[in-house]
């Protein structure tokens, strides 16, 4: 089933007018039951386990359930993704449990300046410079191998 | 009633139409926004996913595979060149993979400045996981790129626009000059038709054309993604451009079954693998590198070349293979001084492995957990995965696109970066073909360089007039035209599978596999395939494009299955013909030729060329001078 989503926890995002799961999935695989109001993942076989719809989730509500065809049951890989970074917890079949804590981006979301504060040196469509360049290089001119 | 009449029809007009959301798409929707901007243009992304998650980095990366460091002199272009050349066996484009690497470091201090954490040793260095190789925290590395892309488009204004969840389906021709794209809507009932000065095929490679290993619900679990499904080649195909290296498929050997990276075990931590005696393939089988001189006496060694080694082992019965990861991590513990550093290292060594998986391939962590692997104590399987085509690793499919004007020899430049050989038509990323080994920042920075190309073209042509004399209505038709075979037909047969009028998308697919695999030298074949084999593939590939006007779907998700493959199918096509024309083996380890098992560099070392004839259907295939810039 590589992702579900466990019913008491999904409200198919009410508030929304679709539901963040079905907004994230690249391959267009979690859908909303209109009966319930639940989402679900309509093409298991087809889902990359990618968690996006686990990460993007606001209820939590979405696990992964490790593919049946090579993965014994009972290992969980659960992320926790806050603003700048992502924490993992990591249970084994045996029981055993790691946890892990890794930074995900420097500087506050929606900030980023396209030009991030390089300017570039020529206005020349022609020109072998891109945006930027050569300052975001860091050398003085686009180097070239010649024939 | 027409199934045409309940959709609305929106049309788009734009200067530039970027297809794709993924690196390559971003970058050119980074660069090409700046120039529109000066220049007065429109830009418009198409992608059929979220842009925040969509393409082959959308799960995240824990390493980026292509950075230079010329500002540290760290690497020459040359350098670069020649590494590329000898992984792919001689057979790149110089001039592509040497513009590439001149301006792929500036991309990557774009990602830092843009909140990409990226690993820093005691002198503020990059940390490199190899050579070429610098290690991030990627886990929001799509996201990140996303956003700057979107904050350029929104720079413009509403000069600039990006669609989410269009799926393309049709490139718009007028005598070989691009006039834009048609498509529809995956979450409501809309067509669009985008009519454009110029378009970027941006849309990723081609996966799930073989069968993969796993069928059952590990079908899904594919090295590179599967909704990468062949959309870029699809589309220059058929709008008539020419075509290289189609031969060229990708390969990887990864960890079994989750298909998680092995880099950083190879490269960071220096682990071998070795067979079921825990024998070292790799020098044991030295001497078969003779063989495949001069690519077979490079360090490093072609990766083909890699796979090879390991599947001589694998005829003889000698699997199965494994990283040996709990030696790897014992040898570094031990260059430690003292027990408490060693201690520190290891726990710092079992983070790292970790987040590797945890950034990219998160099902590779899950496989570790279900059979409670700790790679300190016990060593994972290794082994080969399906066929992909991907021409930003080692694979090296994709368009043939015209060269810088600074580097490229004559005949490999017709005016335009990245533009193919239909005037206005560019591609990048997995979309570029004989341009491997550019990885994810290498894909963003070939989008810049053709995001800018194709702003030039467009100020150079103020007059083209982005409509063509093609009959819309008809295409539409043919796009809808799952759908109406469902609704004409669905009612015959009490099984909404089992119908002798249609066939589904997933049955057509498993078709589609099946053929690959068994007659074009997939997994289950062990990648070996010979004349007669591709002849009889190709005859049931003609059946399969007769078929394929009776694919039917009773939905949008359906009908964007339906085209997705549709569009692995002439992926397939291309590639059947250009196996069948090489007759040498040049990559063993990605295929085998049977009836020409060995490498012929006086007839071969060149380029195998295609191209598709819109009109009539019929397909030429042909050699293609290879001119060097740097020698081995």
């Amino acid at each position: 089933m590589p992702s579900f989503v466990i019913a008491e926890k999904c409200d198919g995002c009410k508030a929304q007018d679709k539901t963040a799961c079905q907004y994230i999935c690249p391959n267009d695989l979690m859908l909303l039951d209109k009966s319930n109001n639940k989402a679900y993942n309509r093409s298991p076989e087809m889902c990359w386990e990618c968690y996006n719809c686990v990460k993007i989730c606001p209820t939590q509500a979405i696990e992964i359930r490790g593919y049946a065809d090579f993965m014994p049951l009972g290992g969980i890989v659960q992320p926790l993704r806050s603003s700048d970074s992502i924490l993992w917890s990591v249970k084994f079949r045996s029981g055993a449990v790691k946890r892990f804590k890794f930074p995900n981006r420097t500087i506050p979301e929606g900030s980023a300046v396209p030009d991030a504060g390089f300017s570039t040196n020529s206005q020349d469509l022609k020109s072998n410079v891109l945006r930027t360049e050569p300052e975001s290089l860091g050398i003085n001119e686009i180097q070239v191998i010649k024939h | 009633m027409s199934i045409i009449n309940d959709f609305q029809i929106t049309e788009h007009f734009t200067d530039l139409l970027i297809l794709g959301g993924g690196m390559s798409a971003c970058g050119a929707a980074f660069e090409a926004s700046y120039w529109a901007k000066k220049n007065n243009m429109k830009v418009t992304v198409v992608d059929k996913a979220a842009m925040d998650r969509s393409g082959a980095v959308a799960m995240g990366l824990s390493a980026i595979n292509l950075y230079l460091g010329l500002k540290n002199n760290e690497n020459t272009l040359e350098d670069y060149v020649r590494y590329v050349k000898s992984d792919m066996m001689g057979i790149i484009r110089d001039d592509l993979v040497a513009n590439i690497a001149r301006h792929v470091d500036s991309s990557v201090h774009l990602f830092e400045k843009w909140g990409l954490p990226i690993w820093k040793d005691e002198n503020n260095r990059y940390v490199r996981e190899g050579r070429w190789q610098i290690m991030i925290n990627g886990e929001s590395y799509k996201t990140i790129v996303a956003e700057a892309a979107k904050n350029a488009l929104k720079e413009m204004g509403e000069n600039g626009q990006y669609f989410e969840r269009v799926f393309i389906t049709h490139p718009l021709v007028e005598n070989n000059c691009i006039t834009g794209a048609i498509g529809f809507s995956v979450r409501e009932k809309r067509i669009y038709i985008f009519r454009a000065k110029a378009v970027i095929s941006a849309m990723g490679g081609a996966v799930h054309v073989f069968r993969p290993r796993s069928v059952g619900e590990g079908l899904g679990r594919s090295w590179y993604p599967p909704f990468n499904s062949g959309a870029s080649a699809y589309f220059t195909i058929k709008a008539g451009a020419e075509m290289t290296g189609q031969e060229i498929r990708f390969v990887p050997v990864r960890f079994k079954d989750a298909y998680g990276p092995v880099g950083a075990w190879y490269l960071l931590f220096k682990a071998k693998s070795t067979n079921a005696l825990g024998e070292d393939y790799m020098e044991k089988n030295k001497p078969e590198l003779d063989k495949w001189f001069p690519y077979g006496a490079r360090n490093p060694l072609p990766t083909n070349l890699r796979n090879h080694l390991m599947m001589i082992d694998e005829r003889q019965g000698k699997g199965p293979f494994y990283m040996n990861t709990s030696e790897a991590i014992r040898n570094i513990a031990a260059s430690e001084a003292d027990e408490i550093s060693a201690k520190r290292k290891l726990k710092h060594l079992e983070n790292e492995a970790w987040e590797d998986f945890l950034d990219m391939t998160i099902s590779q962590a899950l496989l570790w957990a279900s059979t409670n692997i700790h790679p300190e104590e016990t060593n994972s399987e290794i082994a080969a995965t399906e066929p992909y085509f991907i021409s930003s690793h080692s694979g090296g499919s994709g368009a043939w696109v015209s060269g810088p004007e600074d580097m490229a020899p004559d005949i490999y430049k017709w005016g335009y970066n990245n533009m193919t050989t239909v005037n206005g038509l560019f591609a990048c990323g997995d979309a570029a073909g004989a341009s491997s080994h550019k990885f994810s920042s290498g894909s963003f920075t070939e989008g810049r360089i053709t995001g800018k190309a194709a702003i030039s073209f467009i100020a150079d042509h103020p007059n083209l007039i982005p409509f063509s004399k093609e009959n819309i209505e008809l295409l539409i038709k043919e796009m809808l035209n799952p759908l109406e075979m469902f609704q004409q037909y669905n009612t015959y047969s009490t099984d909404k599978f089992v119908n002798p009028h249609f066939i589904r998308p997933k049955m057509f697919m498993f078709r589609l596999q099946k053929i690959m695999d068994e007659y074009a030298g997939g997994t289950s074949n062990s990648f070996i395939t010979t004349q007669p084999l591709l002849i009889k593939g190709l005859e049931f590939l003609r059946f399969m494009h007769e078929d394929s006007q009776k694919l039917a779907a009773d939905d949008l998700h359906e009908l964007m299955r339906c085209w997705e493959n549709i569009h692995r199918l002439y992926q397939a096509d291309a590639h059947v013909r250009s196996l069948m024309f090489r007759e040498e083996t040049r990559w063993p380890g990605y295929y085998f030729r049977a009836d020409f098992p060995d490498l012929n560099e006086n007839e071969w070392k060149c380029f195998v060329n295609s191209k598709y004839n819109p009109e009539t259907g019929e397909w030429s295939v042909f050699k293609k001078e290879l001119i060097e810039l740097v020698k081995l």
